[in-house]
């Protein structure tokens, strides 16, 4: 069954077509990798998706509902969550705040109920916290839940930001480069993390990345971008031996 | 007819003098993105700097304008280097608080020296011409042609020579910028010094215009300019110039039409409405945020 | 564990009780006056710029945004209790129409702060320091424009119906609806938006519905300190509300901290305390003021407080969220 279908979704900033044409589906609780050189539209696919930019043309469904003209902190509720490439945690909140805050969507009680803190309140707030700290036990980095973010190490971050992602309850995970500026032991520990939090969390990914090793191992489809343009999509193999992707990595003299 | 014709010339004069101060706040702005709040105050210690070199000193409009605007340009690049510079690590609105506070110790510091209200001698012949029915003085068409002057030379500064290129490179990236070889330092301190020698021109223009001056003459002068380069805008200097122009015509035609004391009201909700429909003023361009 | 119950104790009812005496002592203080009425009409404006300088935090210290037109809410909220004590309620309920007026004069400064806010956060950044300069002009030259409340002459004619216990009831209660605001979804929502706007949008928060929310807030308790200003000084000009009032309530928010309570509270009673005690000095402490600021801003940018805040602000669920979390996990283990 079909999660997110995405249908000739298109994106130019002023002359430059960034997104050309992008037709994708993602099944459920599939785990699919999206690569491609720098520039070729990667990121900007995840900021369309999520509904920072609005695309000149397409659609995007997720089970059904259309994407495309809703703000990001709706599509966010609607189920979709995502992490960023560079870091974009909230630097001088501690860690449990920064978890907290992605609960927004949850919190069930009003505005006059905060300024007074009476009515659900209480019960809520209680409920947020232990909910924000099982799942930063889950992901564990509970231990650093009262530091702030700015003074965690680099990779503790990357995990602090699946935990803010998660918090949403997404259905769909859209990971941008996670193992941007790691060392090959820390892309072991992630390799593991993303695939256990897909059955924990009974999770689709959408995974961009440039490290192949990662992307080859663990995505189960590929979706290879260039120019904007979609060259290849397949299975890792076939990938591995297709020509035009060959191509736009090492160039054209490849023969 | 005639009427129209001198109100229109009067807001010339008065936008003549907004542009000249919008001109300091949109080049500081462009290079550092900083609202130097004690601009205003400056174009005061510009026209009280006239009023001592002409009234105190007795010298002529040249040398008087001349010195004013090296003087102030002195004060300008005096705070620079003392309290800004040390903050241009710092959150952005620490420099801001900072400049609302320069601008309250120049006011209150004048004010000390000064607790009256001071008179700018007359001391350029003013003589009115009539030419087909239309008179006008002469006093006027010189701060308009000498505001205008002045705003080609900058618009030439900006745009033909090497330091202008400079300060466009800091305002385009200022992390780049010194990696090519730009002396961040000093390009900063020369567009302060430039930005404020405008204004202190501005006082004087002003001080020719409306004689009486005081402490707190630069606020709502200042206030206003600052919101003519928004409206122009802000980072862009011939946006500064049109804005200036904009709002000194406004408020001076909005007294055609309405009482003279609807004239801060309909002006601001003129433009209020105008920034509703171009958000980043006339010339300016939204900047695109990256994710 | 004990020490963490004896904390718990400590705050839930030491605060309210320290609170209910300060209040039995200002009715005290009135009463049988005893502090100098010059003493008491500082720690009048104390109240009243802590209440200005908590709102103006929660914009310009916690939100991260800029504003500069606060003295304007405070006009509206001024004149509309003015109005309705001089000209509406009867004048022989003061202690009843007082209350009534002053939480109307906020709810009309509320509704003004919703239309200001609408525009004001559509697009960029710096917008709402724009937007809320002008509004800070138009709502003088709009009362400078209407006869039938004094025009630019001003309006007279109320009582001095501000007390100390008065001030005492409304300043708490501002710093603790403000409180309970940043310590809730809403507040956290508030602080995301100062890290960083577009990831809390992305995290689900309604970014705009906080920001509307935050400014509403502010402007209802500039209202509140409006009202409750008008009746200590019992004459009101469109000019006491003008850009330079503004200012000074930026300056307090920044001298004592940005976003942080306990900030607020020490900006504004050393701002206003201070000016008091260097009045000798004439207009030489309208010099030291803005110096000291300076020199503040260069070597303590973030203000006294910076981002700190003193516990006793922090609600008890979240100074010990943690904690009692890991004790709940190491009992049940």
């Amino acid at each position: 069954m079909s999660i997110l279908a995405i249908q000739g979704l298109t994106h130019k900033f002023g002359g430059l077509t960034a997104v050309s044409d992008l037709n994708l589906t993602l099944n459920a609780h599939e785990l699919v990798g999206v690569i491609g050189p720098n520039g070729a539209g990667k990121t900007t696919v995840f900021n369309i998706i999520s509904g920072v930019y609005r695309p000149s043309r397409g659609s995007i469904l997720l089970e059904g509902v259309e994407l495309v003209g809703k703000s990001p902190s709706q599509i966010t509720n609607l189920g979709i969550a995502r992490t960023f490439q560079n870091i974009r945690l909230f630097r001088e909140l501690s860690v449990l705040d920064n978890v907290r805050i992605a609960h927004y969507g949850q919190v069930r009680y009003n505005a006059l109920e905060a300024l007074f803190h009476v009515g659900r309140f209480k019960k809520e707030e209680a409920r947020i916290i232990e909910h924000s700290m099982e799942l930063l036990a889950l992901l564990r980095i509970d231990a650093a839940a009262d530091v702030q973010a700015k003074n965690l190490p680099y990779g503790l971050q990357r995990r602090v930001e699946i935990a803010r992602a998660l918090a949403t309850r997404p259905r769909l995970l859209l990971l941008d480069e996670p193992a941007a500026g790691m060392n090959p032991n820390e892309i072991d520990q992630l390799m593991d993390l993303i695939h256990w939090i897909r059955d924990e969390f009974n999770l689709t990914t959408l995974l961009i990345e440039h490290q192949m090793a990662l992307v080859m191992s663990i995505c189960e489809r590929l979706l290879v971008l260039d120019f904007g343009e979609t060259i290849a999509e397949g299975r890792p193999e076939e990938i591995q031996s297709d020509q035009r992707v060959l191509e736009a990595y090492l160039g054209d003299t490849v023969t | 007819m005639t009427y129209l014709f001198q109100q229109i010339l009067n807001g010339l004069q008065l936008g003549s003098i907004y542009a000249l101060i919008a001109l300091g706040y949109t080049m500081v702005y462009g290079i550092l993105t900083m609202i130097n709040f004690a601009h205003g105050d400056l174009f005061m210690v510009g026209a009280f700097l006239c009023f001592i070199l002409a009234a105190l000193l007795g010298l002529s409009f040249i040398p008087t304008l001349l010195l004013t605007m090296f003087g102030v340009a002195c004060v300008g690049v005096l705070i620079e280097r003392a309290a800004y510079k040390p903050l241009r690590q710092a959150p952005r609105v620490s420099a801001i608080i900072t400049a609302l506070g320069v601008g309250l110790f120049l006011e209150n510091f004048t004010l000390a020296l000064s607790p009256y209200p001071k008179q700018i001698p007359q001391f350029l012949t003013s003589v009115t011409w009539t030419i087909g029915g239309v008179s006008f003085s002469t006093l006027q068409v010189f701060i308009i042609g000498l505001s205008v002057l002045l705003m080609i030379i900058l618009d030439v500064v900006v745009r033909r020579t090497m330091i202008g290129m400079a300060m466009r490179a800091i305002s385009w990236d200022k992390f780049v910028a010194p990696l090519v070889g730009v002396p961040v330092d000093f390009v900063i301190s020369v567009t302060f010094a430039i930005g404020t020698s405008l204004g202190g021109a501005a006082g004087v223009l002003y001080g020719l215009a409306y004689p009486v001056i005081d402490p707190y003459m630069g606020i709502m002068v200042g206030w206003k300019a600052f919101i003519s380069a928004v409206v122009g805008g802000i980072g862009n200097v011939r946006g500064a110039m049109i804005g200036g122009y904009i709002l000194g015509m406004l408020e001076i035609l909005v007294v055609v039409v309405f009482p003279s004391t609807y004239r801060d009201l309909v002006t601001f909700t003129l433009l209020l409405v105008l920034l509703i429909f171009r958000p980043y003023g006339i010339l300016g361009n939204p900047v695109p945020q990256k994710v | 564990m004990f020490c963490i119950n004896t904390l718990m104790v400590r705050n839930r009812w030491l605060a309210p009780c320290v609170l209910g005496l300060l209040f039995l002592f200002s009715i005290a203080v009135q009463r049988f006056e005893l502090l100098d009425p010059y003493v008491q009409l500082i720690l009048i404006y104390v109240g009243i710029n802590i209440i200005l300088t908590a709102s103006l935090n929660l914009v310009n210290g916690y939100m991260g945004e800029f504003s500069v037109g606060h003295a304007g809410f405070m006009a509206v909220g001024a004149y509309t209790a003015s109005l309705m004590t001089v000209r509406l309620l009867p004048p022989q309920m003061a202690g009843l129409s007082f209350p009534i007026a002053v939480i109307c004069g906020g709810f009309v400064a509320a509704v003004v702060g919703l239309v200001v806010a609408f525009p004001s956060f559509k697009t960029r950044g710096d917008y709402l320091a724009i937007v809320t300069l002008s509004f800070g002009m138009i709502v003088k030259s709009v009362i400078e424009n209407i006869n039938a409340i004094g025009g630019p002459r001003g309006f007279l004619g109320m009582e001095k119906l501000t007390t100390l216990p008065w001030v005492f009831v409304w300043t708490v209660l501002s710093v603790w609806v403000i409180r309970n605001l940043v310590y809730s979804k809403f507040g956290r929502g508030v602080l995301s938006i100062r890290e960083d706007e577009i990831a809390s949008n992305l995290m689900g928060v309604d970014t705009r519905h906080v920001k509307v929310l935050a400014f509403v807030v502010s402007s209802f308790f500039a209202g509140v300190a409006g009202a409750l200003y008008a009746h200590v000084l019992q004459f009101i000009t469109p000019r006491a509300f003008d850009i330079i009032k503004s200012t000074d309530i930026l300056i307090m928010v920044y001298l004592g901290g940005i976003g942080s309570l306990a900030g607020s509270i020490i900006g504004a009673t050393v701002y206003t305390v201070l000016l008091e005690v260097l009045r000798p000095m004439g207009v030489w402490r309208m010099v030291f003021m803005p110096l000291v600021l300076v020199l503040l801003m260069l070597y303590r940018p973030k203000g006294i407080m910076g981002l700190k805040e003193f516990p006793w602000f922090v609600p008890i669920r979240d100074l010990l969220a943690v904690r009692s979390w890991r004790e709940k996990k190491q009992a049940t283990r």
